[in-house]
């Protein structure tokens, strides 16, 4: 610590003084020091959670309510056929089938639809619509589903007793159950034999300011029909696009508010 | 009435170790069963993501839903007072804490980490029906075990009429728990109807009868107890009754579902064109669950003989199976509606009715559960006095001629 002629004014300010003050002097850097001694080390690991990448957010950073995570998917963009975001999606979060497809897990399904009066036909992606309301969460005994402040609804993996309530309650067919033992898991997305999961919106890429991995996927190699944005705010992309055209949500009618929402339906 | 007097049974012969070892042998299976899906991962079962309650799930509702209805015979002798029932009222709560405690085994040891069971019984989610079941099923188990204590205890008989009443109200709240499991899932066209919980309400009503009148024939005969006639016929008559209430629920609920055309699709894969869920429902629980043991019972010809109870009785509890097999299993196969009026496909078995079979150890674990109740009922009439020593038409009733 220097002394420098601010830091002596203060002093007389506040002693009333002008006279150096030896001891004092010594005791305000000792305690400096110890300080820093003492500081450093967490100053430098904040520093560190907060290094990679450079706009991640810290790990024990909260969530805040005010961003409602949500997708806007438009379907005049999404090919009957094209399984990018699906493909996508299992190679983020390490989903490998055992060749049983009434038990591998899909988070994210292509689904075609057909209106057999009329003929026309769509294709789009259903994956966990993220409800504002989401029965899931209302029917889980233990409280393992739950919904995060800024919206993305997921399975607390140490909670979860595997009832397969929430998969009973689920309007979407969203949740798989996990039938047997996994290997090779990613560390960013942990999974469980015995427990339920579903879409988590690529909830740790979100925490690292990042796109889910269909999103990205979509846009390099599909159509371009997701767009993934906060909801909460009137001058994201996708705000101003429901605000635009015409969007709808899947069973509106159970009032769940879905934070995916489609357009040309 | 003169006093009744109960006493255990001898439990010493061989066809009393015969029976426990045959039982322990299920409870003994219903493990090894428990154990290889837990080991293996629930795709050795026939439950997949589309069907994700199979058949553990319909022997735990069978057993959770008869449990409550087993303790109505006590109910009615304590709380409304008939004295004629009051002899039958030990074994039936025994009875009830038996066919729960068998039943939650079941559906404990078909969760996919039932070694989190710490975990269900230390967080709680209040707002899930799920997690208020947990607190009804474990409040039932208590209550009814000090209503056997007061019941079994003369110096505190006078007390036993208050404790049946509170045990009659939480077992009806415990009903009414257990069909809202179904009730509340707003998403599922099968379910999604406050009628789940009275129709529960009377299904244990007519399960848990039917599975009284069958355990008291059983012990009586094997301990050599005397049932007059009397008693067999009240018992008959009232089974037909709530028989005749469980169709009546179950009509209902079809014809308002039908009534919608939005739930048309799904009655008519339950009461037409279903497969395996149509069969079961008119033939397995209309007609020889309802139909057939109702003119068993109230056909003067027959009522009241043991014989015509028995046969009626496990009529009931074939047809009750089969309404819970349609209920869980026939409700989950019908696919989810998202797209209302549009044809739907994917990789995914949306817009498809889904297949399941119910594989060995599934079978084997429900069963483990039913003999589980029956071993518990097995040394608790050895070990105390549930039993009353007669039910002989004299014993019951002083003022009955000959």
């Amino acid at each position: 610590m220097s002394s420098k002629p601010k830091d002596k004014q203060l002093t007389k300010k506040l002693t009333g003084t002008a006279g150096f003050d030896p001891t004092r002097r010594s005791f305000i850097g000792a305690m400096a020091a110890a300080a820093g001694v003492t500081l450093a080390p967490g100053v430098m690991l904040y520093a560190i959670s907060r290094s990679v990448p450079v706009n991640a957010k810290a790990l024990d950073a909260e969530v805040s309510s005010a961003v409602r995570w949500g997708m806007l998917i438009d379907l005049g963009r999404c090919d009957n056929g094209c399984d990018d975001c699906v493909s996508a999606c299992a190679r983020e979060n390490g989903l490998r089938g055992f060749d049983r497809p009434e038990t591998d897990a899909q988070w994210i399904r292509k689904i075609e639809i057909r209106n057999p009066k009329t003929g026309n036909s769509k294709s789009l992606p259903v994956m966990c619509q993220h409800c504002e309301d989401p029965p899931c969460v209302d029917v889980c005994p233990t409280g393992a589903s739950f919904k995060r402040a800024d919206g993305i609804v997921l399975v607390n993996k140490h909670t979860c007793i595997g009832c397969r309530y929430c998969m009973m309650a689920c309007p979407y067919k969203a949740r798989s159950f996990v039938h047997e033992a996994l290997e090779d898991q990613k560390t960013h997305a942990p999974r469980g034999k015995g427990t339920v999961e579903s879409c988590t919106l690529c909830v740790h890429r979100i925490d690292n300011d990042q796109q889910p991995a269909c999103v990205d996927a979509c846009s390099d190699t599909g159509g371009g029909a997701m767009l993934f944005g906060d909801l909460n705010d009137p001058e994201s992309e996708i705000s101003k696009r429901v605000a635009m055209y015409a969007t709808q949500q899947i069973r509106a009618d159970l009032g769940l508010n879905p934070g995916i929402r489609y357009r040309n339906l | 009435m003169k006093q009744m007097t109960y006493s255990e049974i001898k439990g010493n012969s061989m066809p009393f170790y015969s029976l426990a070892a045959i039982l322990a042998v299920f409870i003994l299976s219903a493990l090894a069963c428990a154990y290889y899906m837990e080991h293996s991962g629930h795709y050795v079962t026939g439950m997949t993501n589309q069907i994700v309650w199979g058949t553990p799930h319909v022997f735990a509702i069978f057993l959770i839903v008869a449990a409550s209805g087993a303790l109505n015979v006590a109910s009615i002798g304590s709380v409304f007072g008939k004295a004629i029932y009051k002899p039958l009222g030990r074994l039936s709560g025994l009875l009830a804490v038996a066919l729960l405690v068998g039943g939650l085994v079941v559906l404990v040891l078909d969760l996919g980490r039932p070694d989190r069971l710490i975990v269900a019984m230390t967080h709680y989610n209040f707002k899930s029906i799920f997690a208020w079941n947990i607190f009804l099923y474990v409040g039932f188990l208590a209550i009814v075990a000090v209503y056997l204590w007061l019941q079994m205890e003369r110096r505190m008989n006078r007390h036993a009429k208050t404790a049946g009443l509170v045990a009659f109200v939480w077992r009806l709240i415990l009903t009414t728990g257990t069909g809202s499991i179904f009730g509340f899932l707003i998403a599922r066209e099968a379910y999604d109807s406050a009628i789940m919980a009275p129709l529960f309400v009377a299904m244990s009503f007519s399960f848990g009868l039917a599975v009284y009148i069958l355990v008291l024939l059983a012990t009586c005969h094997g301990s050599e107890r005397e049932i007059g006639d009397v008693v067999m016929r009240k018992l008959s008559r009232l089974l037909g009754v709530f028989v005749a209430a469980v169709l009546y629920f179950t009509a209902v609920q079809h014809l308002a579902n039908l009534y919608a055309a939005e739930h048309t699709g799904v009655e008519r894969f339950i009461l037409l064109d279903g497969g395996i869920y149509t069969l079961l429902f008119w033939a397995g629980q209309v007609v020889l669950g309802g139909i057939v043991p109702m003119i068993l019972l109230f056909r003067p010809a027959s009522a009241g003989s043991n014989r015509n109870a028995m046969l009626a009785s496990v009529l009931v509890i074939i047809g009750g199976f089969a309404q819970v097999y349609v209920i869980v299993i026939g409700g989950q196969a019908y696919p989810l509606d998202m797209f209302p009026g549009m044809e739907v496909t994917s990789g995914f078995y949306d817009g498809v009715i889904s297949s399941y079979v119910p594989s060995l150890p599934e079978i084997g674990l429900g069963l483990g559960g039913v003999a589980l109740a029956g071993l518990i009922v097995l040394f608790g009439i050895k070990l105390l006095r549930f039993l009353p020593a007669s039910l002989a038409n004299a014993a019951i009733d002083p003022h009955h001629k000959q």
